[in-house]
């Protein structure tokens, strides 16, 4: 079949049918056995000489279900020990830092919006807030708060879809469908609240589309409240079950030092004890007028990951029930939304914001114009994917996906 | 010549132990007395019916005559014995699907009669699929691994007898026989891994091989411990030693539990299917096997977990037996040792389902542990307690 793709003349460098054919026939004389033992010695000599002749290379990916998104790991495995490991990323890429190179600021939101499909409105809020940063724009109290309680549904679906992942990656399909039940809800909450379920479109320059609607106000408390009860539930299928325990305690061990040498953020780092957090150490939008804790553990492994994102989740639940409270404490009439201008005096602003994943970061260069100069995106899935190799050398092939799950690959943003 | 007068006499519900060539010895077999009674009816009128039309023919004889009637009820019986199987299993399929869906906060199949006909359109879709294979196959054993996989899970089925009198054979060693079937899968999955071409069937394929050699010593030092304590390995014997006393998951907790998970494992069931792990190994061994083959694949999974099941109940569960009623001496059409035995199968397969849903999958290292440093531990402390009961004289 192959051979008859490439059976054109004179393609170039591809090889004709006869070279396919041939090399086709030689594989299948060795497997055959038509060598004698001296002819096969010498063949073996030849590949020996190149390669680890006891190890062997297997690609993971583009397509594979370990792999969520379109990218690559290749592996180089000693039995079933992982000795060795390759990354590769860019089957996603589609040229969005170009492309918004030719569009004004406004129509960026919606693109902004596509960056990551889990969880786009903190991708949203950042272009937004690094825009307002290079208009020296001051918004309502009231839209930064709204902002808060956005980015964080948006954080609590995207732990919630990385929960039901790791649930598939450790060949459980019930962890998967009760987070992926309890996503819904936050989902509904994004209905809620713009009308949209995924890519939302809602923050804007200069504040947030629209005013929390009464209802909103009302089911965000009573699915905060649902969610802190049903989480217990998943908690208590992981938790007390020593199968989950030992596929996650002890694989997948990061150092401090790895971490800071390889640049990862997020809750990958703050399994490893980097403690370190955008919303608490930088805070922006309001942040330090609502009250979270920052989980730290310092023991570096899946397990550690795992505890951290789970209570993460809570924290957002408790940082929503106090936005909410300021919200209300605003008023229903008090401004959501400044009018921005469409032009954006020349300079170089730069904006970081705590990502479900890591710390995104956006650096603007405008030169006056009503188009970005330059937009360069910093996805932290994109660093944090460079450490796949200290994660899964002298792991196990069965720990690859529950070790990269704990990434929480999204290939949305890493290949932008 | 001349004996044969009206249809009754073609059809005659002959008694099947009269028949010289009754090939189970002294016992009674429902399924062959059944197919040889279809083959009267149906035999009985095409010889009537011949010899309407040339009278004092020899070809109406031959069809109604001892031999010919066995010959025929024997085919008769394989496929009512093999179709049994396969409605049990298609309602074990059912089952999993239906509680794993409810576990799961969600319905599960829908397709007509309750869901119970998704099995059918599953099986139609994959028989329409494509047969696709690589060209670089080695097909020798891709071929015949796979026939000998589907073939051996269908062969066990087939052998794990519904009750006293519906069985295949009795041997005196059929316990044997059954698990040695039982355990010869994983050598076809090594082989058929490793004849795929693909990294991760021949991952596959070992992952099967090191599994298989964790748990088969401990199942099969409880499946000796059972036979030491029945005094027999007769599965009729060791079901019927269960009737008098208790059934053997009491005084042998220890190695049901056991022997519990060993058939988990043995079926190659989740918690333990690491041989087709999806996760990491595409579909395992079964990566290159697409379309209808992989459909067969499938359905002997299926087959091997009912009969997992089938030994649990014959093993430690009293088999065909209610506690206090003896149905075996009741020689009736109605068929409730065999239900009996299949729901306990059942039952057995619904707590399987749900330690499906309650755990992820295991590594290798672990199955390794703990069939190593937990399972054979056990099974010798169950063999131990066992050979107590026996120098004590308890049971």
């Amino acid at each position: 079949m192959m051979a008859d793709g490439s059976g054109k003349e004179g393609a170039g460098a591809e090889p004709t049918r006869a070279q396919v054919d041939a090399e086709q026939e030689f594989d299948r004389a060795i497997v055959e056995g038509k060598f004698d033992s001296v002819d096969m010695r010498k063949v073996l000599d030849a590949e020996g000489g190149v390669m680890d002749m006891d190890k062997m290379w297997i690609t993971m990916g583009p397509q594979h279900p370990f792999s969520h998104g379109l990218w690559t790991l290749i592996i180089q495995a000693d039995g079933e020990i992982v000795t060795d490991a390759i990354p590769i990323v860019g089957y996603l890429h589609r040229g969005w830092e170009k492309e918004t190179e030719n569009r004004t600021y406004p129509k960026i939101i919606p693109m902004a919006d596509r960056l990551c499909y889990a969880a786009s409105m903190t991708y949203t809020h950042l272009y937004c807030m690094t825009v307002e940063k290079a208009l020296d724009l001051e918004i309502p109290e009231k839209a930064k708060y709204i902002r808060i309680v956005a980015d964080e549904i948006n954080r609590l679906q995207s732990h919630l879809m990385w929960l039901a992942a790791v649930g598939t990656d450790m060949g459980n399909f019930t962890i998967f469908l009760w987070a992926s039940r309890e996503r819904e809800f936050w989902m509904d909450m994004n209905i809620r609240l713009c009308g949209a379920r995924m890519t939302t479109n809602y923050p804007r320059i200069g504040g947030v589309r629209n005013d929390t609607p009464d209802i909103f106000d009302r089911d965000i408390i009573r699915c905060t409240e649902h969610f802190e009860k049903m989480i217990w539930e998943i908690i208590g299928l992981i938790d007390n079950s020593s199968i989950y325990q030992s596929r996650m305690v002890g694989t997948g061990i990061i150092t401090r030092e790895q971490c800071a040498n390889l640049g990862i953020t997020g809750p990958a780092a703050r399994g490893t004890g980097v403690d370190f957090d955008a919303r608490r150490d930088d805070p922006y939008d309001n942040y330090d007028k609502v009250g979270f804790e920052v989980p730290v553990l310092t023991a570096g492994d899946s397990y550690a990951r795992y505890v951290v994102r789970m209570e993460e989740m809570l924290q957002s639940c408790i940082i929503i029930k106090d936005a909410m409270q300021k919200i209300q404490a605003l008023g229903k009439n008090s401004p959501y939304r400044l009018k921005a201008p469409s032009r954006v005096p020349a300079g170089r602003h730069f904006g970081r914001i705590e990502d479900c994943r890591g710390e995104a970061m956006m650096y603007l260069v405008s030169d006056g114009t009503d188009k970005p100069y330059r937009l360069k995106v910093r996805s932290p899935i994109f660093i944090n994917v460079s450490a796949s190799k200290p994660l899964v050398q002298g792991c196990r092939i069965a720990d690859i996906p529950v070790i990269m799950a704990m990434i929480d690959m999204c290939l949305g943003e890493t290949d932008r | 010549m001349g004996y044969y007068t009206s249809i009754q006499d073609w059809i005659a519900f002959p008694d099947p132990l009269a028949n010289p060539y009754y090939p189970f010895g002294d016992a009674y077999n429902l399924p062959y007395d059944i197919s040889l009674k279809l083959w009267n009816i149906v035999g009985g009128a095409i010889a009537w019916l011949i010899d309407l039309l040339f009278p004092g023919n020899a070809v109406s004889e031959w069809l109604v005559c001892d031999m010919t009637a066995n010959f025929f009820a024997l085919v008769i019986f394989m496929l009512i014995v093999f179709m049994v199987v396969f409605i049990a299993v298609l309602v074990v399929l059912w089952e999993e699907r239906k509680v794993l869906g409810r576990a799961m906060d969600r319905r599960g199949t829908m397709v007509g009669m309750m869901g119970f006909l998704q099995c059918v359109a599953d099986g139609f879709k994959t028989f329409m699929k494509d047969n696709i294979y690589s060209k670089r196959v080695d097909g020798m054993t891709y071929w015949w691994t796979l026939s000998l996989i589907i073939g051996t899970s269908v062969l066990i089925a087939c052998m794990v007898p519904l009750s006293d009198r519906w069985f295949v054979v009795d041997y005196e060693c059929g316990l044997l026989i059954v698990m040695g079937l039982f355990a010869l899968a994983p050598f076809f999955i090594l082989v058929s891994g490793w004849s795929q071409n693909n990294k991760y069937s021949l991952i596959g394929g070992l992952r099967a091989a090191e599994m298989m050699i964790s748990y088969e010593i401990p199942m099969l030092i409880i499946i000796a411990t059972v036979a030491l304590q029945a005094g027999t390995l007769n599965i009729n014997g060791i079901v019927e030693a269960q009737y008098g006393t208790l059934p053997y998951f009491i005084p042998q907790a220890v190695g049901f539990v056991t022997f519990f998970i060993c058939a988990i494992a043995e079926s190659e069931r989740a918690p333990f299917d690491l041989a087709e792990a999806e996760s990491e190994l595409v579909e395992g061994w079964q990566t290159e096997y697409a379309g209808m083959k992989w459909g067969l694949i499938m359905l002997a999974d299926y087959l091997r977990g009912f009969c997992a099941c089938g030994m649990i109940v014959i093993l430690f569960l009293g088999g065909w037996n209610l506690p206090g009623v003896h149905l075996t001496e009741w020689e009736s059409w109605l068929p409730v040792p065999e239900l009996t035995f299949l729901l306990k199968g059942f039952l057995v397969f619904f707590i399987m389902v749900i330690i499906r849903c309650a755990t992820p999958r295991v590594r290798t290292d672990t199955i390794l542990n703990l069939g190593w440093k937990v399972f054979l531990p056990l099974a010798i402390l169950n063999l131990v307690i066992v050979v107590t009961y026996k120098a004590g004289g308890i049971f």
